[in-house]
């Protein structure tokens, strides 16, 4: 009964001090991992596969691109002819190039050079609708594109 | 009977160990994702200065039609077979200033390598997938025959050198040293691959 006692007096007084520091840094790593991704697609963006890939090493040297069928809320309004995301907006082939140079225009003079444009088309878009984006890029001379894709075996489109 | 004052406090001291854990979970299973894709060259909207002259024996003409289907220098083609043929066009080497192409030397096909041009016509109706695969498999065979080369001269890759030069994290020295192999085996097959303008029917 006195040993009983005796344990009963000893439990340890929980330490608090460190659930800050633990929330904090759960924090940080959130905060960090986040905000990688940032824009919402309102087109359906299904990318083909193609196995000779290069990777787009830096993001602040890429403009994307979206294209592909409204996504299925949005198929009710816009029906199902495939259209262009530039910046959380769904824009028209003529809206292209504005947008191409403004985003330009905001990249420091040393890289302006180096941009490439990610077209990121979906696989059951017609080609049509991106010859008509690429001919938009020449007119305002960026010429280096990038059709980004998934990395896989390219057969496994055309079945 | 003992009074308690308040219920008994619990040990922390373990939750840094958890977060740890937690952290070091995430660290491992989170890939930060790079997009990949293939890389093409637009041509300038301003046609050149003076007309240049192409024997038609130096172009390689691809079609593709609204059902997906290839025609390759006026044959109907397989896509599976597109790659292959593509390579026996390029390194065919009719004019024999090709050291290095193991080609048959077939008169009626391409010159050298530097000459060859595979020129790429599709309809617009034609679907995107196609397109890439398309543009996949001639990539790939330029880049089948540069690898060989760099196999011969350097014995490695040249999509893995090419990766590694354009990659930013290489160290300087080290993509220096890159530099002037990657040149020397993007001049032996100089990636010549022009589109038409789409046509509409």
């Amino acid at each position: 009964m006195k040993n009983y006692r005796k344990s009963k007096k000893r439990l340890p007084a929980i330490s608090t001090a460190s659930l800050p520091d633990i929330v904090f840094m759960l924090l940080f790593f959130f905060m960090t991992v986040t905000t990688i991704k940032n824009n919402t697609l309102l087109v359906d963006n299904n990318l083909p596969n193609a196995e000779e890939v290069k990777k787009l090493e830096k993001k602040d040297r890429i403009i994307e691109i979206f294209v592909g069928k409204p996504s299925r809320e949005l198929v009710e309004v816009l029906g199902t002819e495939p259209r262009i995301q530039l910046d959380n907006k769904l824009a028209n082939v003529n809206d292209v190039a504005p947008y191409v140079l403004s985003e330009l225009s905001k990249k420091p003079d040393a890289i302006r050079n180096l941009v490439t444009v990610s077209l990121k088309v979906d696989k059951d878009v017609k080609v049509g609708i991106v010859s008509d984006i690429k001919e938009e890029l020449r007119k305002v001379n960026l010429l280096k594109v990038n059709y980004t894709t998934y990395e896989g075996n390219a057969f496994a489109n055309v079945k | 009977m003992a009074r308690r004052n308040g219920a008994p406090e619990v040990n922390a001291g373990s939750m840094a160990d958890i977060a740890f854990l937690l952290l070091i979970f995430f660290l491992v299973t989170t890939t930060i994702e790079t997009d990949a894709g293939l890389d093409r060259m637009l041509p300038p909207m301003e046609p050149p200065e003076e007309d240049v002259v192409i024997k038609q024996k130096n172009i390689f003409t691809v079609n593709i039609n609204r059902n997906g289907q290839l025609l390759v220098e006026d044959e109907l083609m397989d896509l599976r077979n597109l790659r292959e043929s593509a390579k026996t066009f390029l390194e065919n080497g009719a004019d024999g200033s090709c050291e290095f192409c193991k080609g048959k030397r077939d008169p009626a096909s391409s010159d050298n390598p530097t000459k060859a041009i595979i020129s790429l016509k599709n309809d617009r109706e034609t679907k995107y997938s196609t397109y890439i695969t398309v543009q996949n498999e001639l990539v790939g065979a330029y880049n089948d025959l540069r690898n060989r080369e760099a196999q011969r001269l350097y014995g490695q890759d040249f999509t893995k050198m090419e990766s590694e030069y354009l990659n930013p994290e290489t160290p300087e020295s080290v993509r220096e040293g890159l530099k002037d192999k990657v040149k020397r085996i993007q001049e032996m097959f100089p990636q010549k691959l022009s589109e038409a303008e789409t046509s509409t029917n």
